[in-house]
């Protein structure tokens, strides 16, 4: 009676990604651990001026928040285009992950992905001009994210 | 081989899989499993010939694989109502070539049938039986074994003592079969059958209606009225008999294979007894069938099936189980509603816009989370970029013209859609459509709808771009600005009391002070309500708080993180001051007087303060209903916090629940343990012994807490429903002697937001139905309030 077919009722927007976090203190293995329990969300494609507030209001939407963290340029500790959800439930982090995840905030398609869990110092971007690496390279004009990417910039 | 070569048949056109050369049991087991599952999807062989290639493959392997084929048939009929009579084809196919398969399935059925009856879990076992009627028409199952069971399915409304929806689940089962096969059974069995359905006629007169205006999404009964779903089912029925059992819109594949199946010997279905009534039943509620739409509201094309119709009700049922199927999956769930099968003959996009719409306002609950409609319809309107849209403004344009009959609670769950919705479009939207609301008073429900949807919408991006987004003429509809008021700002009166403790505090904080530094310069704060210079200082002073949290909401008003941490880090200071109630109560005042342009932060920040037990549940509730709120007391993000936090109580209670449950399995385990080990050295027999002690313990103080927390989670429902009732009462009462009708607005509201709060929380109020109807919902209270307990207790007998 429990018998479940496999082949039909997929919940592919709630599997882990391909995504691992290259400063992850731990093994494959232990971050793949936390990725399957955790209740935190990695949101990416925030526009610079994306608040905490619209934030928690869209994300209200699958379950009570428990807390965000907004992404900071590590140099100019201004808001650097995404930010981390945590929820009291996983299920309510998997609703978001089916029914937020590549819908809009602020005009932009956001993403969304399992994170392993917030520690101090991952707010911070990783590029090397201090905001998130994909605004270090990239070629495009996107007025939410500064301009051009810093390379461009540069030049 | 000759597998693989019907294999390739079935699989044509669906996606390549890998060919096996292994022939490894599980693997074949995996294959059979998605060939069946796979049927019936687009593919370039008809559907004909793949089930007739699907059957050919599923016969040879009975031998071998008998059973699981029989678990994943069974399992079909039960997930996949959608796509019953393409499997009750294949059934009928493989029955044909193989009679004992045909009897084992049947058997396996109605083991299935009792397993979900007894399990609570109605829907399946009403897809179970609409399959079994299939059947029939398959050639299967006998008619008269079939009308047999359908007698001992009526014969349910003739028990004694039963709750009411108990015999309407069993009505309702027979009734939404006969679309299937009503034709069948009549032509084998028609005085059998016209008894039946007298009887059920007989039933649905009896049976009482008090539930039903409790459940309407709309009051009225224009244009569309909101019919009890069995009245509605059965006038669809009594059409269909009209017409002679003429169905035309559902897909029967088994119509082409007539010649097999007619060959085949049927199976005489065994004598079923519905399982007798338990306590612990749960039978589903009764609900009112949505309808917004009829035939003059699509403008080309086919033509909408009336609202009586049959084809109206099996669409609606398929529509229905896809999104059940597949609600997890928006792009697929989309794909799927898309092709629906038959579509060319109906305007599928309006029907598809209704089901969904139905079922976002389904009382008391939808079936699935609100922001699953919103992702869901944005995927619709990605796939049919040139039509859905349209529907979805035409949809939302009669919804507007509707809203004063419109449910309070359906009009809140109206805004959410639309204001996400719209932020997902750049809040693209033809507001001067809707400029007949700007001449209404503000509180009617149009200029209140769009007003709250405006806030929404400012949330979800910023104050500017509301005014950017609407025309001037809208200025009055505008959210304000969500800014702070700061008591003792600059431009303050100095004179105000507390006034020069401001600074003083104001500067300790950013000193870094600790909490007990800020409670000795909050000693200085005189309290208002006492004269006497002999107290301590320790009671209730009002003033204290105002000062205080007044200071330091200033310093954190940045964003929500710095407030939370700013009451995270003076957690003892807001303990002290609000150890009373009257501090509890005082200390929500101020927070409002703060951020009173500001709803969303008051709502995290009452979050906050109940999660870190600065004030209780109880309190929360006692604000809302206080006369200094009474002014916004129709506001909508007033009962986002009042049903926020009553979701925390509940929450709250669950998990020490779950605690002690879990403790006490713990030592249960304990004990076996101790049964099987007995005998072992005394060391071990000590410690376990002392582990026991400590569960017993913890055990007992878990058993109090979760007393604790039921006799706060009562105490909360208590004060609300009495609140409910003094403000109803004195509206009333107010209204009569002063001849004045009692239907003002303010009262629609308030009346249904009482009626919101049974259908949100229904599962726990049900625990405190003894302790309501003794002390506040008695026979003394006015009969307008009354009505609403009432409707309730009309849910589930």
């Amino acid at each position: 009676m429990s018998f479940k077919l496999n082949a039909l009722f997929s919940d592919s927007y709630v599997d882990i990604s391909q995504y691992r976090d290259q400063h992850f203190k731990g093994n494959r293995y232990e971050q793949e651990k936390l990725l399957k329990q955790s209740c935190t969300l990695y949101v990416g494609n925030l526009s610079f001026y994306t608040t905490e507030e619209q934030v928690h209001e869209l994300f209200s939407k699958s379950g009570d928040v428990k807390r965000i963290v907004i992404g900071l340029d590590k140099v100019k500790k201004t808001a650097c285009g995404f930010c981390f959800v945590e929820y009291y439930t996983r299920a309510d982090a998997e609703h978001a992950l089916r029914f937020i995840n590549g819908t809009r905030l602020d005009d932009r398609i956001i993403r969304t992905d399992w994170d392993a869990g917030f520690k101090e110092g991952r707010q911070y971007g990783r590029g090397k001009s201090g905001g998130q690496v994909r605004d270090e390279y990239r070629q495009d004009y996107d007025p939410a994210r500064g301009g051009y990417g810093k390379l461009v910039q540069k030049s | 081989m000759s597998r693989r070569r019907h294999s390739d048949e079935s699989d044509a056109g669906s996606q390549p899989h890998k060919r096996r050369r292994t022939s490894e049991p599980i693997e074949i087991e995996d294959r059979l499993e998605s060939l069946i599952c796979r049927v019936g999807e687009k593919s370039t062989s008809s559907l004909e010939s793949n089930l007739e290639g699907l059957a050919g493959v599923l016969e040879a392997d009975l031998p071998n694989y008998k059973n699981k084929i029989l678990r994943i048939l069974c399992a079909v009929a039960r997930l996949l109502p959608e796509k019953l009579t393409v499997y009750t084809t294949l059934v009928g196919l493989l029955n044909a070539r193989n009679y004992n398969f045909g009897g084992e399935f049947v058997e396996a059925m109605i083991r299935q049938l009792k397993e979900t009856l007894k399990s609570n879990l109605y829907s399946e076992a009403l897809y179970l039986v609409r399959f079994l009627c299939d059947l029939v028409n398959c050639h299967v199952i006998a008619a008269p074994s079939m009308v047999a069971m359908f007698e001992n399915f009526v014969s349910v409304t003739q028990e004694e003592d039963i709750p009411q929806v108990r015999s309407d689940w069993y009505v309702y089962a027979v009734l939404s079969s006969l679309p299937w096969v009503g034709k069948e059974l009549y032509e084998k069995k028609d005085v059998e059958m016209d008894r039946l359905l007298n009887q059920i006629e007989g039933y649905l007169k009896r049976r009482q209606k008090i539930h039903v205006p409790m459940l309407q999404v709309w009051t009225a009964e224009k244009p569309h009225p909101q019919e009890e779903y069995l009245d509605c089912l059965w006038a669809q029925v009594q059409k269909l008999k009209k017409d002679r059992w003429q169905e035309r819109h559902i897909l029967r594949p088994y119509i082409a294979f007539d010649s097999v199946l007619c060959e085949a010997l049927q199976h005489n279905l065994p004598p079923f007894t519905p399982p007798a009534h338990s306590d612990d039943a749960v039978y589903p509620m009764p609900h009112v069938v949505f309808r917004m739409f009829d035939y003059t509201d699509a403008p080309e094309g086919p033509v909408m099936p009336g609202s009586h119709s049959v084809e109206r009700f099996v669409i609606e049922e398929n529509l229905h189980c896809i999104i059940k199927s597949h609600w997890r999956e928006r792009k697929t769930c989309a794909a799927q509603l898309l092709s629906y099968p038959g579509k060319n003959k109906i305007p599928l996009n309006y029907h598809i816009v209704e089901v969904i719409f139905g079922e976002l306002f389904q009382l008391p609950n939808p079936p699935h989370i609100d922001v699953m409609y919103t992702a869901l319809l944005i995927e619709l309107c990605k796939l049919q970029p040139g039509s859905l849209p349209q529907v979805l403004a035409q949809a939302t344009e009669m919804m507007y013209m509707r809203l004063d009959t419109m449910n309070t609670t359906c009009i809140d769950r109206l805004l959410n859609w639309f204001s996400h919705h719209l932020s997902n479009f750049q809040f693209r939207w033809s507001w001067d459509d809707w400029a007949d609301c700007l001449t209404q008073d503000i509180e009617k429900p149009k200029p209140k709808f769009v007003k709250e949807v405006l806030e929404k919408c400012m949330r979800l991006s910023y104050h500017q771009r509301i005014v950017d987004i609407v025309p001037p003429s809208f200025s009055a509809l505008i959210p304000a600005n969500p800014v702070c008021s700061y008591k003792y700002g600059e431009e303050a009166d100095s004179s105000l009391p507390g006034f020069a403790m401001t600074t003083t505090v104001g500067n300790a904080i950013k000193n870094r002070a600790s909490n007990e530094e800020i409670l000795i310069v909050l000693k200085d704060v005189p309290n208002p309500n006492q004269d006497d210079d002999d107290d301590e200082g320790d009671g209730f002073n009002p003033l204290k708080i105002e000062v205080f949290l007044q200071t330091l909401l200033h310093l954190a008003a940045k964003s929500f993180s710095h407030s939370f941490s700013a009451l995270a880090k003076f957690h003892e200071v807001l303990k002290t001051l609000t150890d009373s109630d009257e501090g509890k109560l005082h200390i929500l005042r101020v927070l409002y007087d703060f951020w009173r342009n500001h709803p969303q932060m008051i709502s995290v920040l009452v979050d906050k303060l109940i999660r870190t037990q600065i004030v209780d549940c109880a309190a929360v509730a006692n604000w809302i209903f206080s006369p200094e709120m009474a002014h916004d007391f129709t506001r909508f993000y007033v009962w986002e916090i009042l049903h926020s936090t009553i979701r925390k109580m509940n929450k709250h209670v669950q998990k020490i629940q779950k605690e002690l449950d879990e403790a006490k399995e713990k030592l249960e385990k304990q004990h076996n343990k101790k049964q099987r080990d007995s005998g072992d050295e005394e060391d071990m027999e000590k410690n376990s012994e002392d582990e026991e002690g400590q569960l017993e313990e913890q055990i007992e103080r878990l058993q109090e807490k979760v007393e604790s927390a039921q006799s706060e989670q009562k105490n909360l429902f208590l004060v609300i429903f009495q609140r409910f009732i003094m403000l109803l009462t004195e509206h009333l009462v107010r209204c009569e002697t002063s001849g004045v009708d009692i239907n003002t607005t303010w009262y629609k509201n308030c009346i249904e937001r009482l009626q919101q709060i049974f259908l949100m929380h229904h599962v726990i109020i049900q625990q405190y139905m003894g302790t309501l109807e003794n002390l506040l919902f008695t026979a003394e209270l006015d009969h307008h309030i009354l009505a609403v307990y009432q409707q309730f207790c009309a849910l589930q007998l």
